[in-house]
């Protein structure tokens, strides 16, 4: 066991990182942190612009290969993991850009998070026939209740590349829950919304924590909505963890205020 | 006047006066609107899945029809050469994937071209190394497929009918319809699409890029057997048939990148179009307007329609 930091949770650790490093050439994006994330918790990633937030989900998801540090996913530790065998294992995740499949239906976008549950082979596929469609009808079922759960039945065959923003994030956000994960890793789910749209992403993020008893990862820049929505806040700065602990104890840290406003180090 | 009344009456009194030709003319036309459409599809299938325009189809159509003669002269069983050439085509698109395109995810589509482009001329030098540079002749009957034609009296003529040509038409609709559900309704169709929209997103829902682009090269490359053979039945099997797979080119653009669909109908309108043209009009400037007539269509289509008729519509968000 890692010795506690300051405001550790109660509870079985799901994710935890260690002194990850990452650099691209001489540029070093992250230095060596490490955090946790409990088995049911919001975890929330803050920090300026260029802090390394996104790099860390990237790193946790297998895009990025850390130089340094070990991640362990559920006790199992890893040094560098594919992001097919991160999904494989109950990672799922959002983009920072919505990064839809814009070329096909709202059904087919989710469905196609429904790949890892799907098991016929190629030739099954190839027939359309017997097992296949049973498989097919099945996970079509699952899709339903998603979109059920997120409010998006109106919009089910509708191109993804005309829908409004704020419904585009909802797509992926239900694609990710497809894929029914343990972790739940969003990258600014309501940059670029609306106060209204912002409101429903809340709720939606709040039920998936509550109701299906997904860990989320989040990372947001909205600081009302990360303090209303977490348990707790890890805060990067230049690469580096700065702060972490109930939100309530990180909006006092002197070192979040001066990261924020850019007071000389 | 003169000349308008060549180019905008004489043409369809000559259609009138003789409709048994015409139907003929038109046949013709279909018929070589389904092979290009065949070498389309192929063309269409990688794109859709990689976003990749893939110049190499085109001798991946020969090198096919080449391994098949070749396997066949070497004393296999006609049979047995075609199962060997399809064995061929899945390490081809295995070899493909795993020197080229697995290190190439996430590069910019230009650079993807390029790797086609350099696999092209690769092919072109192995396959004259292994197979020799001579025109060679489909085994087309050992393959049981139908060599011999059918004239019908129709409208007080003849129109003559190859049978290989019925065989085609019948091969494409098939391979066609297949496509078009496996493309549409399951789960690795989905998963081809969706690496061809986007290949982060693809990642992280767990679909593995290697695995899709085997699949999908492998597809092609059954599509290139098929409209190998058919090319070869008609003609010879040689290089030549490598610059013929360029006419896709301007069936592509009428019929949309990414539509199976749109192979068809594109591959019809230019087959048909380019026959008529070529009986019609093409004495008007001395013939042989047939080579470039599916350019000028095609220019046309990207003046109204550059998305192709059954292309996804550009929507951009700015």
């Amino acid at each position: 066991m890692r010795a506690p930091d300051d405001g550790q949770a109660a509870g079985e650790t799901m994710l935890a990182v260690d002194n990850i490093t990452l650099s691209f050439g001489g540029v070093r994006a992250i230095r060596n942190v490490s955090f946790d994330i409990m088995k049911g918790e919001i975890r929330a990633i803050i920090g300026p612009n260029g802090a390394g937030k996104t790099s860390m989900l990237n790193v946790i998801n297998g895009f990025y290969h850390p130089q340094e540090g070990l991640i362990s996913f559920r006790g199992q530790e890893r040094r560098r993991m594919k992001p097919y065998e991160a999904a494989n294992q109950g990672i799922a995740r959002t983009f920072q850009n919505v990064a839809l499949f814009r070329g096909m239906t709202t059904l087919d976008n989710i469905m196609a998070g429904r790949t890892l549950k799907m098991h016929r082979g190629f030739f099954w596929q190839c027939l359309h026939w017997g097992p296949a469609l049973a498989e097919e009808v099945e996970n079509r079922h699952k899709v339903e209740e998603i979109i059920d759960f997120l409010e998006i039945q109106a919009i089910r065959k509708t191109p993804v590349g005309r829908l409004p923003y704020g419904l585009q994030k909802r797509v992926e956000l239900a694609r990710a829950l497809a894929m029914e994960p343990d972790l739940l890793l969003l990258d600014e789910p309501m940059a670029g919304m609306n106060l209204e749209e912002k409101e429903d992403m809340s709720r939606f993020i709040l039920d998936v924590n509550q109701q299906l008893g997904t860990t989320i990862a989040l990372i947001e820049h909205d600081m009302g909505v990360v303090m209303d929505l977490s348990d707790r806040v890890v805060v990067l700065d230049h690469g580096e963890k700065i702060a972490d602990g109930i939100p309530a104890d990180v909006q006092a840290n002197q070192d979040v205020i001066d990261a924020y406003l850019g007071v000389a180090h | 006047m003169d000349f308008l009344y060549q180019v905008f009456i004489d043409p369809f009194v000559q259609m009138v006066d003789l409709p048994d030709f015409f139907l003929q003319v038109l046949w013709e036309g279909f018929v070589s609107g389904v092979l290009y459409s065949l070498i389309a599809l192929g063309f269409v299938l990688i794109f859709k899945a990689s976003g990749v325009f893939n110049f190499a189809q085109g001798i991946m159509v020969v090198f096919a029809a080449l391994s098949l003669v070749g396997l066949y002269a070497l004393g296999l069983p006609a049979y047995v050469a075609l199962a060997a050439t399809i064995g061929i085509m899945f390490v081809l698109a295995y070899t493909v994937e795993r020197t080229i395109f697995t290190h190439l995810v996430n590069q910019p589509d230009i650079i993807l071209l390029m790797a086609t482009i350099g696999l092209t001329y690769f092919l072109i030098g192995f396959g004259e190394f292994v197979f020799g540079g001579d025109p060679k002749v489909m085994i087309t009957e050992q393959l049981g497929l139908p060599t011999g034609s059918t004239a019908f009296d129709v409208l007080g003529g003849l129109v003559i009918l190859q049978h290989i040509d019925i065989a085609a038409t019948v091969i494409a609709l098939i391979m066609v319809a297949s496509l078009a559900v496996f493309f549409n309704k399951t789960r690795i169709g989905r998963a081809l699409r969706a690496v061809a929209d986007d290949h982060q997103a693809a990642l992280s829902v767990g679909i593995s890029l290697d695995q899709i682009w085997i699949i999908v090269w492998f597809a092609a490359g059954i599509v290139a057997l098929a409209t190998g053979i058919m090319w070869g039945a008609r003609s010879d099997v040689s290089f030549a048939l490598e610059i013929i797979a360029l006419k896709a080119l301007p069936v592509l653009i009428v019929g949309g990148f990414t539509s199976i669909p749109g192979a068809i109908v594109g591959g019809l309108i230019i087959g048909i179009g380019e026959k008529i043209g070529e009986i019609y009009w093409g004495p008007l400037v001395g013939g042989g307007i047939e080579s470039w007539l599916a350019y000028v269509i095609a220019l046309i289509f990207l003046l109204f329609r550059p998305q192709g008729l059954f292309g996804e519509k550009i929507i951009e968000r700015i």
